[in-house]
């Protein structure tokens, strides 16, 4: 099988290989119009048969719903549950109004097969794991609706070629390259930069979940994939796995120098109670807490929207290194994947909530 | 195997004994090591108001960490064995548990909704407790409204129905809630812990227990009354219904404050005062302190082993039933075969 150190370099080669074959596959079907369809190969091998051009995309879950977003947010027939007040002011109204049609697989299925059928997709669209089980089950709902199901990657450093693939389902190659070279931009200024931090600066973090803050994700688990790739130390990534409760004990025990958290909760919390106040990143005053809007920096969903969160994260680990210019980067970021600048008024109360700066 | 009735004061300090040394054991191991002077040294300052001289985060995991979750464990231990053995005495039958009347899934209940609004944790307990009251409560009102020939075979019927409408609001709950966030805190909750037990949470859960316990204990004469016929109950000058009522407010006050700190942690109300019984008898004088004991004693000394095992923590549910369950067995065996 494939060996881990050369994963990067054959996937790109597949990948340019792929989209060779699929240009000559295009070519050849505009010759021919009669044929309306084209074969793609999705990220856990499978061959799906795509209509030639794909107009309506059912996301399945989140982070496939911030990809149609970002990309074609035209084709995009819904989403897995209506927007709330405070999140619909971030993307275009058009789109924030879009009815809601559920979860058909990931965590938790909540769409109804025949309300996915009514609306006549013409390809739903996965992205996350691509295990065995979510394998499974793109198969399964392929063969139950007839509809063509795609299941992407959703790791964080494979963002530009999930932008990639996904726009060349969707007949979008032009901005799917606009968006990867962005993607591609963002991760490889970090990774350079990142790579000469020498080990004693890399602080050790600790992601805090829940009101009490005590749940936390291991090592490998994709809510905390933020870390991993900003080269700092996750103080629980002893073990491999998914999320998992902690005493506060053994936090204590950690005793890591940053601590981030998306529960608004968790965060007054901290700063009252005595025992958190022995953990070096409170005393410190390094406890942060991700925006939320429209989507989360951290961890909800595990999508593209972290791009934005790991500039900001960058600037909170390494502040010595990186001195992102948040205002303008939120900016560029959510009019390039939610389709509307926001104004100077919405990034600044963003960035103004307790816990958001970077110190 | 029952100890004899004029042994049972030596047994019972036998068992606090083997408790103290227990709780002692409990607050010298962790995660983080503190050794055991160090402990007795932060334990005596704070008695006395002072300084204990030691790194702050030596006393912090000494008294705002080992300690509440310590008294935590045994308050919760005690209420649900005290309140599972109230039960099977009311209820004639030893294999009836503290949430035999839907009390665990109306906490749970409320505790979904209460994750589901994104409240912070001290109005999760809150919303925990009045969903276990509010349970109980319709439990007892739709029993008594139905009545019957036998109101405690409808008041058992009517707790699994409304405990299963409630364990329906529970999926409910879990369907609609974000799978990415408020899913997994749901799940974390139902599975129980005491990762989160605060000094500032032990009041509201210690007072309404200790009330509890000590109804049920004025009432021990009158629960063993239960065990005969209503009739020759009430010619002994017994109300029985009102008895009922005061016994189910009692467990069910019990039962809500354990699990709105702990969430639902099972086979403590079944096991030990089962286990408690096979010792001393049904005698309620002597079953309800022995389970009180046995109780606290079980659930510090799992939920000790939850926190020292491993970095991440075991649901103190899933030990007390891989424990629980061999030493349930070997119990039965020995106290059935021996009767055969």
């Amino acid at each position: 099988m494939k060996s881990p150190v050369h994963l990067p370099d054959k996937q790109s080669w597949h990948d340019s290989d792929m989209l060779r074959i699929l240009a000559i596959l295009i070519v050849a079907f505009a010759a021919n119009p009669a044929s309306a369809s084209r074969e793609f190969t999705d990220d856990a091998g499978r061959k799906v048969m795509l209509p030639d051009r794909v107009e309506r995309v059912f996301a399945s879950g989140p982070p496939a719903s911030v990809l149609v977003l970002a990309l074609a947010p035209d084709k995009l027939i819904g989403w897995t549950r209506r927007f709330r007040e405070d999140e619909s002011q971030w993307v275009p109204k058009k789109y924030a109004d879009l009815p809601e049609l559920g979860r058909l697989t990931g965590r938790g299925n909540t769409a109804n097969v025949e309300v996915v059928l009514k609306e006549k997709p013409d390809v739903i669209i996965d992205v996350g794991s691509t295990s065995e089980t979510y394998t499974s089950l793109a198969e399964r709902v392929q063969s139950q609706t007839g509809i063509p199901y795609v299941l992407l990657d959703g790791r964080l450093d494979t963002t530009p070629a999930q932008l990639e693939k996904l726009a060349t389902v969707l007949g979008v190659p032009e901005r799917g390259k606009e968006l990867a070279a962005y993607a591609t931009r963002v991760l490889g200024e970090l990774r350079e930069k990142i790579a000469t931090i020498p080990a004693d600066k890399r602080p050790a973090v600790y992601y805090a979940r829940g009101p009490q803050g005590l749940q936390t994700g291991l090592a490998g688990s994709i809510n905390v994939e933020m870390i991993e790739l900003l080269g700092a130390k996750n103080v629980a990534g002893g073990e491999r796995g998914g999320l998992t409760n902690v005493g506060l004990e053994q936090v204590v025990l950690w005793d890591p120098q940053v601590i981030v958290t998306n529960d608004p909760n968790f965060y007054r919390g901290v700063w009252t109670l005595p025992v958190w106040n022995s953990v070096a990143a409170v005393r410190a005053k390094r406890v942060y807490l991700s925006p939320h809007l429209p989507f989360g920096w951290f961890d909800f969903p595990p999508g593209a929207n972290r791009l934005i969160g790991l500039m900001w994260l960058s600037d909170i680990l390494y502040p010595d290194v990186f001195h992102h210019d948040l205002k303008r980067e939120v900016t560029q970021f959510y009019r390039l994947f939610y389709q509307q600048e926001p104004t100077a008024a919405q990034v600044d109360t963003l960035l103004s909530e307790p816990g958001v700066a970077p110190r | 195997m029952i100890l004899p009735r004029s042994r049972f004061p030596a047994g019972i300090l036998v068992a606090i004994a083997l408790l103290v040394l227990l709780v002692a054991w409990s607050f010298t191991v962790g995660r983080f090591a503190v050794a055991a002077g160090d402990v007795v040294r932060v334990l005596w300052a704070s008695l006395f108001g002072e300084e204990s001289g030691l790194a702050r985060n030596v006393d912090a995991i000494v008294l705002q960490v080992r300690a509440p979750r310590v008294v935590a464990a045994l308050a919760v231990g005690a209420a649900l064995a005290a309140a599972g053995a109230a039960y099977q005495n009311l209820f004639r039958n030893p294999l009836v548990s503290p949430d035999i009347l839907g009390v665990s899934a109306g906490c749970a209940l409320g505790a979904g909704i209460a994750v589901l609004a994104s409240l912070p944790i001290g109005a999760i307990q809150a919303f925990a407790f009045v969903g276990g009251l509010i349970a109980v409560g319709l439990v007892v009102a739709i029993g008594t409204w139905i009545g019957g020939r036998d109101p405690v075979l409808t008041l058992v019927l009517t707790g699994v129905v409304v405990g299963s409408l409630f364990g329906a609001g529970i999926a409910l709950v879990k369907y609609v809630a974000d799978p990415y966030n408020q899913l997994p805190a749901i799940t974390f909750w139902l599975l129980g812990s005491f990762t989160g037990a605060l000094p500032r949470d032990l009041p509201a859960t210690i007072v309404p227990i200790a009330l509890s316990v000590a109804v049920l204990w004025l009432l021990r004469w009158r629960i063993d009354v239960l065990a005969l016929s209503e009739d020759e109950a009430r010619s002994l000058g017994v109300n029985v219904k009102h008895l009922r009522i005061a016994i189910i407010v009692a467990a069910t006050l019990a039962t809500a404050s354990a699990v709105s700190l702990a969430g639902t942690i099972g086979w403590i109300g079944l096991l030990v005062p089962h286990a408690a019984r096979l010792l001393t008898g049904a005698a309620f004088a002597r079953l309800l302190p022995l389970s009180l004991v046995l109780g606290a004693g079980f659930m510090l000394a799992v939920d000790t082993a939850c926190r020292t095992m491993f970095a991440t923590e075991i649901p103190p549910g899933v030990v007390t039933a891989f424990v629980g369950t061999p030493v349930f067995i070997a119990l039965l065996a020995v106290a059935f075969r021996r009767a055969s």
